[in-house]
């Protein structure tokens, strides 16, 4: 297999890794819309958490979008 | 990844191009004025626009100024809430980094590109700014945490109650995770853009490819769904625009904290 063929290969996998934070980014919104749907009044309180959640989750994403476009256009 | 023929460039939207011409020279240094600058100067315009339209200071404020307070309020309870009373003088920077992130943001969404040969540009779809702001964050954070608290800033690095058997594995952990603070705030916001601009520039050359296609079963099949999905997809980029702004203050008030609070 020649190096270009390795690197899209690679860059699709890594596609797979995007996927799986997928799930974890919904993990945390979902476990926030449900307690906010037990307890409405302390929702508006912990937004902040809620992004902060979210953030660190996605970031994770993010760095597999960015192994992707390593193989891609830099290696 | 060039475009021949029918192939789709997302990635020449990202172009930095000098406008004027390449040979303004600043002590050997290329200071040519680009496409990302004259983005740069759009943003601060259409802040300063904003701001200058709330400073009325009618007691019973208009829908303007009502807009104006609304953000400065929203940046303002934020980082009281993470930050404590003493947050108040970091109000002033996390405002502008808000609202220099979101109207960047916002505008390399803008619609311009109806006029020919002209394209919006995201000047936050580099990590040379991105990577900038974190930095600029960062060091704040270092440098009120060691004029603050002088060396006993490292006790951040020791969570309360540790057993001292467990420090030298908790403390470089803690420690990594510090120092890896701004790669994450620069690199989050950067990919978050580059990812949605070039997601929507491979739909749109999916819209155009199908429109353009020889079989005229193509266009209704293929252009029209993917035009709906571009729509969709271009106000979830707008969501995140400005939950990519909020993050960013949000973080940079969590890091303060740690520096101003410690524990």
């Amino acid at each position: 297999m020649d190096a270009e063929a390795a690197k899209f290969i690679g860059a699709g996998i890594a596609a797979v890794g995007v996927s799986i934070a997928a799930l974890g980014v919904g993990n945390v919104f979902g476990s926030f819309l449900e307690g906010a749907l037990r307890n409405p009044a302390a929702a508006d309180g912990q937004q902040g958490r809620l992004f902060i959640g979210f953030a660190a989750a996605e970031l994770l994403g993010l760095l597999a979008f960015v192994i992707a476009m390593i193989l891609l256009f830099v290696a | 990844m060039a475009a021949e023929g029918g192939k789709i460039d997302p990635m020449h939207q990202f172009m930095v191009e000098p406008l004027f011409g390449n040979s303004l020279t600043l002590g050997g240094y290329n200071i040519a004025f680009t496409n990302s600058a004259l983005w740069m100067v759009l943003t601060l315009v259409a802040i300063w626009v904003f701001m200058l339209g709330g400073m009325k200071r009618e007691l019973v404020p208009g829908r303007w100024q009502a807009a104006v307070e609304g953000a400065s309020s929203f940046v303002s309870n934020m980082v009281h809430a993470n930050i404590g009373p003493e947050g108040k003088k970091f109000t002033p920077y996390i405002f502008s980094l808000f609202m220099f992130i979101l109207v960047a943001n916002v505008l390399g969404m803008m619609p311009v590109g109806i006029v020919p040969h002209v394209h919006p540009f995201t000047v936050t779809s580099h990590i040379t700014v991105t990577g900038v702001l974190a930095i600029v964050s960062f060091s704040m954070v270092l440098i009120v945490g060691f004029a603050r608290h002088g060396l006993h800033f490292f006790s951040l690095f020791v969570p309360h109650g540790t057993p001292a058997l467990m420090l030298p594995l908790i403390v470089p952990i803690e420690l990594i995770s510090f120092l890896i603070r701004p790669f994450s705030l620069g690199l989050r916001l950067f990919v978050a853009m580059t990812a949605g601009h070039i997601l929507m520039k491979v739909l749109a050359g999916f819209v155009i490819g199908g429109l353009n296609a020889e079989a005229a079963w193509v266009a209704p099949v293929v252009g029209l769904p993917v035009f709906v999905l571009m729509v969709g997809i271009s106000v979830l980029e707008l969501l995140v625009c400005a939950i990519q702004a909020y993050v960013f203050a949000l973080l940079t008030s969590l890091y303060l904290n740690d520096a101003v609070n410690l524990h």
